[in-house]
């Protein structure tokens, strides 16, 4: 390699076009930049002012927000690729790289295809016809059924010989979208039938499949590599155990507890299984392995560069994408098999927008605070913490795409080392503005089974209340974020004052709450968000500059005296001795809808508290109790209405569905009552808060209330 | 020293008590926050409060004990402007006036009118202390004195603002009613000249206080109070962002904040927000949030008289009073719309004025209701306000509205119009019908025939030179504006003039106190 490769790599391809976004748009825009070649950026018209954009040598706006009407478009992105003389094209992942159209008008074009054929694609796309093709090819597959009769009764027999439990899956699904569990014969028809719904509803197409389901899986995937010269290698396996809802949180490679020689056995069925539909490029074999047994199963095949590639790189040594880029240049691989050796253990957390406190519920808003933790690199495996990510403080998250926030990936000679390099690095992650899982995955990684890696897919959902169970605050921490409050307010009363008239205001611009032969005592209530407990607080300020704090309510209760209490001068640091201990906390206040919120950073957590907003539009008393308001949990598109103008309905009954963040979530009604004003329709794109009907109480209840 | 010091303290600490615990979780009980409270919550973060007359009332009545008068005052900081508070303790005999507790409240009015401070009254009160009538109503310096003083203040430019927080019965109704701007407390905060009680004792009319005085009523029906606050919190935001708008508190003081929010909409969108069907009503919100900056519109009167929009908001740096149509102008809009111009004038703010109006509404009942009469306070309001005007024509500008909302004749600093704008004494198709009338009676007098044909021809004609006369190019042509601007300019041009129009120009204080109409 060296000079004369990228000599060489230039000369084959000289300019590249990334047809993605964000995190893994940043990430081939690196990697082409430090080879020197020139590339091309597309994005939306929300990523104008993305972080992607700006990497980019040239960049073209390809349609409106909505991804089909901007990164699903091959048309644009294809004429993009062609005005501007691009010879390759990287679809990174999700979006269109692993779409065969896609994948094959650029070949017509005479455009590369960063990845696979089209033929190879096509091939491990369809995951029946895959397991067949494995089977063939002699690697182990999951008893199943994977034809393409899905007559009913049929698919019931082939259920029963299978056995359970049993998974149905749809054919063309993925990310956990058309995927039921039947564990018993009885639960099969309603399995079958609500997996046939969602996979007609979210592929078009209502053709399911049927596996053996087994109870302790471990879910270890192998990396794979092919050059268009006949070369294959296997950069060893990653163990992607850590799953909620087939959704992967925390990945490592390599996979801890195996063997050399399962190591060398899994590798090699990886690269037979690629060597069997001809594949070039990077791609990723999918394993299932039984943890009672020790007998692994092919799953799939991901034909592209996955989501978790840096851990690979980590344990390898290898930029993965420059590999891509070679390949796709027609060179041959780097190194080859006996080349490649593991150089010690990662870790990769997935930030999400979410609160896992509120069953995960998906979160958007503005970065207000991203601060990654020192001397992290990105898009580069040469540190021991790495931060892959598309964002920057003040970026919209979550309303458009993915709600992947960044990738958080540490290192270490060792497993344990890699893991405590990982809980350092998200006890110094900062990032405010929306909830995110920080805290879940903190946990996660502290976790006794974890450390001790006990993996298997369900380790999340057995362990899921410890792991989200929200803990209210300590004193201090309440404290120090009563002084923040106050002296934020009393610097920003500062700020106006100056801003207005200026040294006018002589004795009375000291702001030290004085007052004549008494103390001044002030009440502020803020709620702790994680545990929606009242945290009320009473400051009162003595004629010595110190405060005695008194917090009371849900929060734990006690009084504290805060002395030397200093706010830094741009709002972010506040310092205090509290009950003689120093102690310091980084701060971020924005709003959010009507609250306010501060988030306070102190001992390697963070705990956010919020504060009402008060609104002139807001109702109070007997008129909010009576409003049946439904309003929208979130930002996302209706797709489906179950009620009609002037149903009754029974507290709790499903209203409208709702979708976004690519999950559905159902509005409920608060109350019993009549739908009095219905203002949800179909495929409407609804705001957050925004009102979907509302429920007015019946008469009888209205009477019944009336007696009372 | 150490133990005099000592001793004040604890007589303080017992004084600032008020009425007691029990009083006061009675009041808590009911949502309010005891006086200190109330003044703490509206003071700038980490004011100073310099308290006043502490020691007012102590061992003055013999066994009957009155902390502090029944009354807190004393000067703070809200937005980094100085005022005057006076608080009344509802914990205190029910906050009723105490020979001292009158002598409180003068006194600290005294020093507002004497610093030029803004005062704030918050009122929960049960008015006169009826066992010592005698002592606090009639004579010069008692309780009338306290109405005296803010309507001279008034007059002299000094802000008088009441929050309304529990009961203002008889005379204390005054206090809210005489102030330029008042807030009431939805649920605790009422206002009647006689309460339920003497209500069924004069007429043996059954009525609740809310039904009789409350926030809803005052703000909605009659008028005696401009806004409705939902909590104590919300009734301490209000007073506040009612302080930042006072508008400077000298002339000198008059200067352009340096760094401004652009509208959360986009300008460029007004060309939209004119529906293409002129009948359709259309809502000058939508206007101010694509003008104002952060779209940022503090309303006046919101409840009351809805078909004109009032209130204060900014443009690029400029703090202005907005008077918008938003439909047809009744009493109650006429009347809002004097109210608020006064308030400018008084506060030296100037005035931006959106027209969009078909005129004052007419019928039977609105003539016998004296329309005429206030549509003319508003006119002479308009008239006589000496700020820096502004007006726009956004859409209609018919008849009398033409003149209440600042028509050329009015002399407005600058007046724009919109391409969209129709500017007559009235509508084509009404001019037509009138005229049409006229014409009929006049041939049925000579008797002479006068086809259907005919009709239909002679009110198209009249309809056709209306609309032509009406349009802007014939109105810009002849110079009844400055100009026909396009929508999405509005803002841009809104500043550029207001900067001229405040350039160099001292707005004097007009010679009239705030009235009430």
């Amino acid at each position: 390699s060296g000079q004369a490769g990228i000599q060489q790599l230039a000369s084959v391809s000289r300019k590249v076009l990334v047809a993605n976004r964000g995190e893994i748009a940043c990430r081939v825009l690196q990697t082409a930049k430090r080879l020197g070649i020139p590339t091309v950026a597309v994005y939306s018209k929300a990523d104008r002012a993305s972080l992607h954009v700006q990497h980019a040598n040239e960049a073209f706006c390809i349609g409106p927000p909505a991804a089909r009407d901007s990164y699903l478009r091959m048309d644009r992105i294809l004429e993009v690729a062609l005005r501007t003389g691009s010879e390759a094209v990287h679809p990174g992942y999700g979006f269109l790289s692993e779409n065969t159209t896609f994948a094959g008008l650029c070949e017509d074009n005479g455009i590369a295809f960063i990845g696979p054929p089209a033929s190879a694609i096509a091939a491990m796309g369809n995951k029946s016809e895959a397991k067949a093709l494995m089977a063939a090819a002699g690697v182990p597959v999951v008893p199943g059924y994977h034809g393409d009769d899905q007559d009913e009764s049929l698919l019931l027999e082939e259920g029963h010989r299978i056995g359970f439990p049993l998974l149905v899956k749809a054919v063309l699904g993925g990310g956990g979208k058309g995927m039921k569990l039947a564990n018993s014969a009885e639960e099969l028809p309603e399995a079958l039938s609500s997996a046939k719904r969602e996979a007609a509803a979210a592929f078009g197409d209502e053709r399911v499949l049927l596996e053996h389901y087994i109870t302790r899986p471990r879910h270890i995937e192998v990396q794979i590599f092919a050059d268009t010269l006949g070369n294959a290698v296997y950069l060893f396996e990653r163990d992607c155990s850590m799953q909620r809802r087939h959704q992967k949180v925390i990945e490592e490679a390599p996979a801890p507890g195996i063997s050399e020689d399962f190591r060398r056995s899994i590798g090699e069925a990886a690269v037979a299984a690629a060597r069997a539909v001809g594949y070039v490029n990077a791609g990723t074999v999918e394993f299932i392995v039984d943890t009672d047994t020790g007998d692994y199963h092919f799953m799939e095949m991901n034909t592209r560069l996955q989501v978790e590639h840096p851990v690979t790189e980590a344990i390898t040594g290898q930029d993965l994408v420059e590999w891509q880029l070679r390949v796709a240049a027609g060179q041959r691989l780097p190194i080859l098999q006996h080349q490649l050796k593991i150089l010690g253990h990662a870790f990769e957390a997935r930030l999400y927008a979410e609160s896992p406190e509120r069953g995960f519920l998906p979160g958007t808003g503005t970065l207000q605070r991203w601060h990654v933790p020192p001397g992290a690199v990105s898009f580069n495996h040469h540190g021991a913490v790495r931060v892959d990510s598309g964002v920057r403080a003040g970026d919209q998250v979550g309303v458009h795409y993915d709600p992947m926030i960044a990738k958080l990936i540490t290192k270490g000679p060792d497993r344990q080392t890699a893991l405590d390099n990982l809980h350092t690095a998200l006890s110094q992650l900062q990032v405010s503005g929306l909830p995110t899982n920080v805290r879940f995955l903190k946990r996660l990684a502290m976790h006794p089974s974890f450390v001790a890696a006990e993996l298997d897919t369900s380790f999340i959902a057995k362990h899921l209340d410890s792991l989200t169970e929200a803990v209210p605050p300590p004193v201090k921490v309440v404290a120090m974020a009563a002084i923040a409050r106050h002296l934020l307010t009393v610097q920003a009363a500062e700020r106006e004052a100056a801003g207005k008239s200026g040294s006018q205001l002589g004795a009375w611009a000291v702001l030290d709450s004085f007052r004549l032969n008494h103390e001044v005592t002030s009440a502020d209530s803020m709620t702790h968000t994680a545990t929606s407990a009242a945290c009320p607080v009473h400051l009162t300020f003595h004629r010595d500059r110190s405060v005695s704090v008194k917090v009371s309510g849900e929060c734990t209760q006690d009084v504290v005296v805060a002395k030397m209490c200093k706010l830094s001068t741009d709002g972010t640091q506040v310092e205090a001795e509290i009950d003689g201990e120093r102690l310091t906390a980084d701060l971020s206040l924005h709003d959010a809808g009507d609250e306010q919120v501060l988030t306070v950073w102190m001992e390697g957590e963070a705990y956010a508290f919020s504060k009402p907003v008060p609104r002139k539009w807001a109702r109070s008393g007997a008129i909010q109790s009576s409003a049946g308001l439904v309003t929208s949990p979130m930002p996302g598109k209706i797709i489906k209405v179950l009620v009609g103008d002037g149903d009754e309905v029974e507290e709790g009954a499903a209203l409208v569905v709702l979708e976004a963040m690519k999950m559905e979530h159902t509005v409920r009604a608060p109350r019993p009552g009549t739908v009095a004003e219905l203002a949800a329709l179909p495929g409407a794109q609804v705001a957050d808060g925004a009102v979907l009907a509302v429920i007015a109480p019946s008469q009888q209840q209205a009477a019944a209330a009336g007696e009372m | 020293m150490g133990t005099l010091i000592h001793n004040l303290n604890e007589k303080i600490a017992q004084i600032s008590q008020g009425g007691g615990q029990k009083a006061a979780d009675r009041s808590r009980s009911r949502g309010k926050l005891l006086p200190r409270e109330r003044i703490q919550a509206l003071l700038d973060p980490g004011s100073p409060f310099l308290e006043l007359s502490q020691l007012a009332g102590f061992g003055l009545y013999g066994k009957e004990d009155v902390p502090c008068g029944g009354l807190v005052t004393g000067i703070g900081r809200v937005h980094g402007r100085l005022v005057a508070l006076v608080a009344n303790d509802p914990t205190v005999k029910g906050g009723t006036y105490y020979p001292i507790t009158v002598k409180k409240h003068l006194r600290l009015q005294e020093v507002a009118e004497m610093c030029r401070l803004p005062c704030i009254y918050f009122v929960d009160s049960g008015g006169a202390n009826l066992p010592r009538q005698a002592d606090v109503f009639p004579d010069r310096d008692h309780f009338g004195r306290i109405f005296y003083n803010q309507a001279r203040m008034s007059a002299k430019g000094i802000p008088q603002i009441a929050v309304v927080m529990g009961s203002c019965t008889a005379g204390g109704a005054y206090v809210p009613a005489m102030a330029d701007e008042s807030v009431i407390v939805r649920g605790n905060g009422t206002i009647f000249l006689g309460g339920p009680p003497l209500v069924k004792a004069a007429t043996g009319e059954d009525v609740t206080p809310e039904e009789l005085g409350g926030a809803e009523l005052h703000c909605s029906t009659s008028g005696v109070a401009d806004h409705l606050a939902e909590s104590e919190e919300h009734a301490i935001s209000i007073t506040r962002s009612i302080v930042a708008n006072l508008g400077p508190a000298t002339a000198q003081q008059r200067t352009l904040a340096r760094h401004f929010q652009e509208p959360l909409h986009p300008p460029e969108e007004l060309r939209g927000v004119v529906p293409a069907d002129p009948r359709k009503p259309w809502d000058v919100r939508a206007v101010l949030a694509r003008i104002l900056d952060g779209s940022q519109f503090s309303e006046f009167k919101a409840l009351y008289g809805t078909t004109l929009m009032t209130g204060f908001g900014s443009i690029c740096g400029q703090e202005v009073g907005i008077v918008a149509n938003n439909g047809i102008l009744f009493s109650e809009s006429a009347l809002k719309g004097a109210h608020f111009i006064q308030l400018c004038a008084q506060r030296g703010v100037p005035l931006i004025f959106l027209q969009n109006i078909m005129g004052f509404m007419v019928g039977k009942k609105y003539e016998a209701g004296g329309i005429a009469k206030d549509g003319a306070k508003m006119v002479m309001a308009v008239a006589n306000a000496q700020v820096p005007k502004i007006t726009v024509i956004i859409g209609g500008s018919f008849g009398a509205g033409n003149y209440g909302m600042c028509g050329r004749a009015f002399s407005p600093n600058f007046l724009f119009t919109w391409p969209n704008a129709r500017i007559s004494v009235m509508g084509g198709t009404q001019a037509a019908g009138v005229l049409a009338q006229v014409e009929a009676q006049k041939r049925e007098r000579e008797g002479t025939a006068w086809s259907e044909e005919e009709q239909a021809a002679f009110k198209a004609k009249i309809a056709e030179r209306y609309d032509k006369e009406g349009e802007p190019e014939f109105a810009s042509a002849r110079l009844w504006d400055d100009g026909v601007i396009d929508p999405a300019d509005t803002r841009r041009v809104l500043s550029l003039a207001l900067a001229a129009a405040c350039n160099g120009s001292t707005p004097s204080t007009p010679h009239y106190g705030v009235f009430r109409m």
